[in-house]
């Protein structure tokens, strides 16, 4: 899917890699700040940013597609992320997992059709007295069974 | 300070200067270690060494696991082994791990025969690849170009390709991307190469060990032609051709193989056998010209002249060019490649000459390059649809015709070229190697700026494989300050400066590859053995030593074809066919 | 000036936040401001007391007295009964899982009694945000100390001390200055390693959350010894509130000079950057680190040269991890002898451990060295959850490996560890009970390297995703025993070839698990049973027909319609439509379906 950059946005890329010197050494902390201002990085933005900084865009897409923080698709307004780190394995997250993916009927990685819930997984959030773990957004539920998937959605709905 | 260190490998005593690595003094006592991913074309900057492919791998004594020897250092005292059964299960494991991931089709691989996967898997025994049924396998899209093709299921990442593109090339059309069992190099966005910066330098296909990355195979066009009764078909070969095609028929590296080529390609059906040598002559007398006529203007005092003159006998070069130096557009000589110029003066001259029309005349050329078969695509090189020069084909790939046809290549006579554009000087001869073309543009240049005999032909300070190299050529009191370099990393520094205004010279010359047109893609695969691009210099220079005529202006059927057809060099017919212009392209970086 | 009574000291650790306890201290000093108590009364949000099985948690000062599980609407309460009327609410104390009896102060619980506090030592006590608190605590007085001396002296103290890198691999933290201090040029950085990713380890990120000032005092000391003036701390994108204390942390530091030029005006300069991490745990071995924060994929570069030869931008570096740091002032303040007093024979010292799986006290504990891993968990960890019987403990993550009961009278150190299968790693401790399999975790730890290989070199790339297919193969029950043998050489050639520490280690959850439970494996191959039931292909429900009425619970719960029988006649399952999901299992009233 192309994207076109309006002007403004070109702008905004600019302006984060001007304040970084356009130094390519301050790659990663760029492409923080740029993911958090358009929410992720469509190929447009990764080559704005390798045009500012003067570094080949391979070199952008890269670190990109290296680094699992960064992604390339939109979230859904309300991202989900299931801890499986280890505490939360052994206390069952694999089961919880099973279950969002089968209320939302998408994989991990995925989007609900209306945009509404993506999920993911991600590794220990340090939660590990409350596991298993999910952060809807940035609120935390812990200590959650694969029954209470269903309660935890419909807050969102 | 005692600079030297003392080691056993397999129980034989070895002593190394320090510095060295257990591989390189491994090769010393002959114990060859096998290895991937490493490689090292010495004395070119050219080196990957990521300490990838653990194939590598020895036992060093004192030490809990296995050192990759490739980037282990030697020191006082090591006591190293190469083949202990731990070191060979090691080996044979990790390669039937890469080989669990990589297609089992070498029947039909381009690269069957000349595979480092393949040779490896046959040293190390390989009889079975254990691995589950479910086991995982990669799978990519496959990448077609004029030049080359990236089958990235044979990629085992070695990175070799990533080195040449990025280090020596600074192009930065591939790199690795994704992570893990998924990583890959590619370009970004896993998009064609052609829709990337990339130039077709080619020397990504140069030094990939496996099938991943391959010329594309325009044999079967050629044969296609020869076998059409309607068709004349006309085949052209470059200077670098000749130093190289006896390697892929058991020859030592450096035999000149110039009469056998011209009775092979003879044989092989092509109506005129030509040679590209010609073609460099005649870029001589037109890129000499446009340098003396820079460099008249500048000394008479005008400023609005663009010194230096950049060659544009590459088209890797001029693809780089185009790119990155899009507001020096007008500063490459006009000139175009000689494969082109011969492309041009076959169609239009050649072909009346023949009595042949322009769309049945088919004009091949084998080149040691890659990017040569993109150059002859360009539309500004073709009339009404109808290209300058038909196919372009690499030297590996007229090996492979050649033996498909069931020619005995190493008992050919030695056979001339056909004429008139089969005649060639000295100075035609030496384009393949980098500083080549300098070399013969001074001693056209100064011959026609002073007036004078040359008294010595063999400029030495213009060859050799350093990466930049600049020298001063006395003409008759003018100074003309001269730069060559080669790999287009070192022709970006070259440029970066003169742009900035550090650098001045009056020309300089860049071939992409290492060691100039000898060390292109297309030639057989050099193993990464930099001796054998010094051969193959040698064997150039050694041509041009024993030729009778050594400057392009002295050559008769250029003379010829001035006096029939061109006029003078710049002429307006010779600005109309042998020239051309260059387009920004920045949009592709 | 208004005396300050008492100290109302609120967990304000990630574990606690998500437990709502920022809203408690909103609710507490709402409260405080009602009965108008604000001014004698000070609630401070401090950095996790460790005990995040029971959070949030609420510690009284000056009685000790330790509130759990408290939660905003718990804030009246307490202001009320406790801060008002000195009545301690009895409900939420805590309560010792054996007596039943609730515990009036944290000096009493089993949790803290054995444990012993350095790198912790600030956690839980003082308000991270405020320098000032550190200060009071002896903050920055190591560091004064240290920029009036040598620092050849420092080092040396360092190294007598037999500190040892907490990151995992245990090299000796006073030798690695050394190093970097004998290397010359012109520019040389210290950097913080706080990359922390183990999955179910979070040591770094609570002393980064509860203590920042401590981490910024050992960069500068660090920075003196080896003659660097500039610090990194690389810290993971995804610990937002460890950052932010960070920040201030390094701003109140500027402000009072104790970062910047002319520190405490012995004329030495040093100052600290962050660098996020993007999510890569081979990030946190230092050459992909290092890589990461030049912008750079993160992947490993063989060694030499090491870091402390040539590290970021290409100067002398030297890497050490957030624990490591931690410990740093407490040696320079209290002595060489003191800290090598504490520990067993080679490892000196105590250990942050993060207590996480099927154990009791969930939390975060740091123990001397040579303390039993029976100790660990049956004491402080409060044994096994809901009375199940322990199975085995993984220690080191992704790189260690599992321990059986067996192992629990080993002493938690460096060698034992190693030498026992697995190695002390970071300091995740997970524990595992009865319900486990051991097939499985070693898939789960193995999907996790798959996940994080860079895929540089071949041995870690393809060959621990082929591990991982032979894994998931036997949890299939279509293992072999050749299988077993080909898992055990691709688990030695991996640790015997590959590039970096990741790589290295990642066959270890494999080989140990192999090595001590080799029944269990067997059992799935040989037998195709899983002995614990988790490995849902090799489960079968089955009706026993000597229990079941007909009610026709289960047909009817049945997604698939595997369930055939008639009212009141005995039911059977159809193994072919069956998916084991369990919903039989779980609707039948009769316990007639049994887990095969």
């Amino acid at each position: 899917m192309k994207i076109e950059l309006k002007d403004s946005q070109l702008r905004q890329i600019k302006d984060i890699c001007d304040s970084f010197n356009n130094d390519p050494g301050e790659l990663i902390t760029i492409l923080h700040r740029t993911q958090s201002v358009f929410g992720y990085l469509p190929e447009e933005v990764q080559r704005a940013v390798a045009h500012n900084l003067g570094i080949p865009v391979t070199r952008v897409y890269g670190v990109v597609s290296f680094y699992s923080f960064f992604t390339m698709t939109p979230k859904g307004k309300y991202p989900i992320s299931l801890c499986l780190g280890t505490a939360c394995y052994v206390r069952g997250a694999e089961d919880v997992l099973d279950e969002f993916k089968k209320q939302l009927g998408i994989e991990v990685g995925g989007v609900t059709p209306d945009g509404k819930f993506s999920l993911d997984c991600l590794r220990c959030v340090g939660a590990c007295g409350l596991a298993p773990v999910v952060m809807v957004g940035e609120k935390v539920y812990g200590r959650l069974s694969p029954s209470m998937v269903k309660e935890v959605l419909a807050e969102y709905e | 300070m005692d600079n030297k260190i003392k080691l056993t490998i397999d129980n034989k005593p070895v002593e190394v200067t320090k510095g060295t690595t257990v591989w390189q003094a491994a090769r010393q006592v002959g114990i060859n270690i096998p290895a991937l991913c490493y490689m090292n074309l010495e004395n070119l900057g050219v080196e990957n060494r990521p300490g990838a492919c653990r194939i590598c791998v020895v036992e060093v004594e004192g030490r809990r696991n296995l050192a990759p020897s490739c980037s282990t250092d030697c020191t006082e005292g090591m006591v190293v082994k190469t083949n202990t059964p731990r070191v060979l299960n090691a080996r044979k494991t990790v390669m039937e791990l890469i080989l669990s991931d990589h297609p089992q089709d070498c029947l039909v691989c381009p690269s069957n025969g000349k595979c480092e996967l393949q040779d490896l898997a046959a040293t190390l025994g390989i009889r079975e690849i254990r691995k589950v049924d479910n086991a995982a396998v990669s799978t990519y899209r496959k990448d077609y170009s004029y030049s080359l093709k990236r089958d990235m299921d044979k990629c085992i990442l070695c990175r070799r390709c990533e080195s040449m593109c990025n280090d020596v090339q600074s192009v930065g059309a591939l790199g690795a991307i994704n992570r893990g069992f998924t990583s890959i190099v590619a370009p970004a966005f896993e998009q064609n190469l052609s829709d990337s910066p990339c130039v077709f330098c080619g020397q990504c296909v140069a030094v990939c060990p496996t099938g991943a990355l391959t010329r594309t195979d325009d044999t079967g066009r050629v044969f296609k032609a020869l076998a059409d009764p309607t068709k004349t078909v006309v085949v052209q070969a470059a200077p670098a051709v000749r130093a190289a095609l006896g390697e892929e028929f058991g020859l030592t590296p450096g035999t000149s193989v110039t009469g056998k080529m011209a009775a092979a390609l003879r044989r092989l059906g092509f109506d005129k056998v030509f040679d590209t040598d010609f073609a460099a002559d005649l870029t001589i007398m037109e890129e000499g010209t446009e340098l003396l006529g820079r460099i008249g203007a500048f000394l008479n005092g005008d400023t609005s002249v663009k010194l230096p003159l950049l060659t544009s006998c590459c088209p890797a070069w001029i693809n780089f060019f185009e790119q990155n130096y899009p507001d020096m557009l007008d500063q490459p000589s006009t000139a175009k490649s000689p494969q082109q110029m011969f492309g041009a003066v076959a169609k239009n001259y050649l072909a009346n000459k023949m009595g042949v029309k322009r769309e049945d005349l088919v004009v091949v050329s084998v080149m040691p390059c890659i990017a040569k078969k993109y150059e002859c695509t360009r539309k500004e090189f073709s009339k009404d649809g109808n290209p300058d020069v038909d196919i372009s084909i690499s030297t590996v790939e007229l090996a492979s015709m050649i033996k498909m046809a069931n020619i005995d290549f190493v008992s050919l006579p030695d056979e001339d070229f056909d004429q008139p554009l089969g005649e060639s000087t000295g100075a035609g001869v030496i384009f393949g190697a980098t500083g080549g073309v300098m070399e013969a543009a001074v001693r056209t240049a100064y011959e026609v700026f002073t007036g004078k005999t040359l008294e010595r032909l063999d400029f030495k300070e213009l060859r050799g494989f350093e990466g930049i190299r600049t020298a001063s050529v006395d003409f008759n009191g003018t100074t003309v300050n001269v730069c060559i370099a080669h790999q287009l990393g070192n022709a970006r520094k070259v440029m970066d400066g003169i742009r900035k205004g550090e650098l001045n010279f009056h020309a300089v010359e860049v071939m992409a590859c290492p060691g100039g047109c000898i060390g292109g893609a297309g030639q057989p695969y050099h193993k990464g053995d930099s001796s054998l691009l010094k051969a193959r210099a040698q064997s150039l220079y050694r041509e041009d030593a024993n030729k009778p005529l050594r400057k392009s202006h002295e050559n008769p059927y250029i003379v010829k074809l001035y006096e029939e057809f061109l006029g003078q060099p710049m002429s307006e017919l010779a600005h109309h066919l042998l020239h051309t212009h260059y387009f920004d392209k920045h949009h592709k970086i | 000036m208004v005396q300050i009574k008492m100290h109302l000291l609120v967990c304000g650790g990630t574990g606690c936040r998500a437990s709502e306890s920022a809203r408690l201290v909103e609710q507490l000093n709402h409260h405080l401001q009602l009965n108008g108590l604000a001014e004698e009364v000070k609630v401070v949000t401090t950095g996790c007391f460790g005990f995040c099985e029971k959070g949030p948690i609420v510690k009284v000062i000056p009685d000790n007295t330790f509130y759990t599980q408290v939660t905003p609407e718990d804030a009246e309460e307490i202001v009320k009964e406790h801060v008002l009327k000195g009545r301690k609410v009895g409900r939420l104390l805590y309560e010792d899982p054996e007596t039943l009896e609730h515990v009036s102060d944290s000096k009493h619980m089993e949790f803290y009694q054995k444990q012993v506090r350095i790198a912790l030592r600030n956690c839980g006590f003082i308000d991270p945000e405020n320098i000032d608190e550190y200060i009071v605590r002896d903050g920055y007085a190591a560091l004064g100390q240290v920029l009036a001396s040598d620092p050849k002296e420092t080092i040396e103290l360092i190294k007598k001390s037999g500190l040892r890198g907490r990151g995992g691999a245990g090299f000796p933290t006073g030798l690695k200055w050394e190093i970097a201090a004998g290397n010359k040029a012109d520019q040389k950085y210290v950097v913080c390693n706080a990359d922390e990713g183990d999955p179910g380890a979070f040591m770094d990120r609570s002393i980064l959350e509860g203590d920042p000032n401590s981490i910024i005092e050992a960069m500068a000391i660090c920075g003196y010894c080896i003659g660097a003036t500039k610090g990194l701390v690389y810290i993971r994108a995804e610990y937002p509130l460890a950052i932010r204390r960070l920040e201030i942390a390094i701003r109140q530091a500027r402000e009072y000079g104790l970062l910047g030029k002319d520190i405490l005006g012995s004329g030495f300069d040093f100052d600290i950057e962050l660098r996020l991490g993007a999510g890569a745990f081979v990030c946190g071995e230092e050459t992909a680190l290092i890589h990461s924060m030049e912008g750079f994929r993160g992947e490993p570069t063989i060694k030499p040269p090491f870091p402390a030869q040539s590290g970021y931008l290409g100067k002398p570096t030297n890497v050490n991890n957030v624990e490591t740091f931690a410990n740093i002032p407490p040696i320079i303040l209290k002595g060489w002898e003191w800290f090598n007093s504490i520990g067993s024979e080679k490892s000196k010292g105590t250990k942050v451990f993060a207590l996480a799986g099927k154990i009791n006290n969930v939390g975060l504990i740091e123990v001397p060295m040579g303390t039993t891993l029976r100790e660990v968990i049956f004491e402080i960890g409060g044994g096994i959850k809901d009375g199940k019987r322990f199975k085995a403990v993984q220690t080191g993550g992704p790189s260690g490996g599992c321990l059986t009961e067996k192992h629990l009278d080993t002493p938690i150190d460096y060698e034992h560890l190693t030498a026992a299968g697995s190695m002390m790693g970071s300091g995740g401790m997970i524990v595992m009970d009865e319900d486990d399999c051991m097939v499985s975790v070693a898939k789960f730890y193995l999907e996790f390297t798959v996940e994080e290989s860079c895929g540089k070199c071949s041995p870690c790339r393809v060959g621990n995703k082929r591990m991982h297919e032979t894994l998931e193969k036997i949890c299939q029950g279509k293992g072999t025993m050749e299988d077993l043998e080909y898992l055990e050489n691709l688990g030695k050639v991996i640790k015997d070839t590959a590039l970096c520490g990741l790589g290295q280690t990642s066959p270890n959850p494999v080989l140990s698990t192999m090595n001590y439970f080799r029944d269990e494996y067997i059992a799935h191959v040989v037998d195709k049973k899983c002995p614990s039931g988790q490995c849902k292909a090799l489960k079968s429900y089955v009706i026993d027909p000597a229990k079941c009425i007909g009610c026709t619970l289960c047909s009817r719960s049945c997604p698939t319609n595997a369930i055939i029988g008639d009212k009141k006649v005995p039911h059977v399952i159809d193994q072919s439509k069956c998916i084991k999901c369990g919903a039989c299992y779980e609707k039948c009233k009769f316990g007639a379906i049994q887990i095969r």
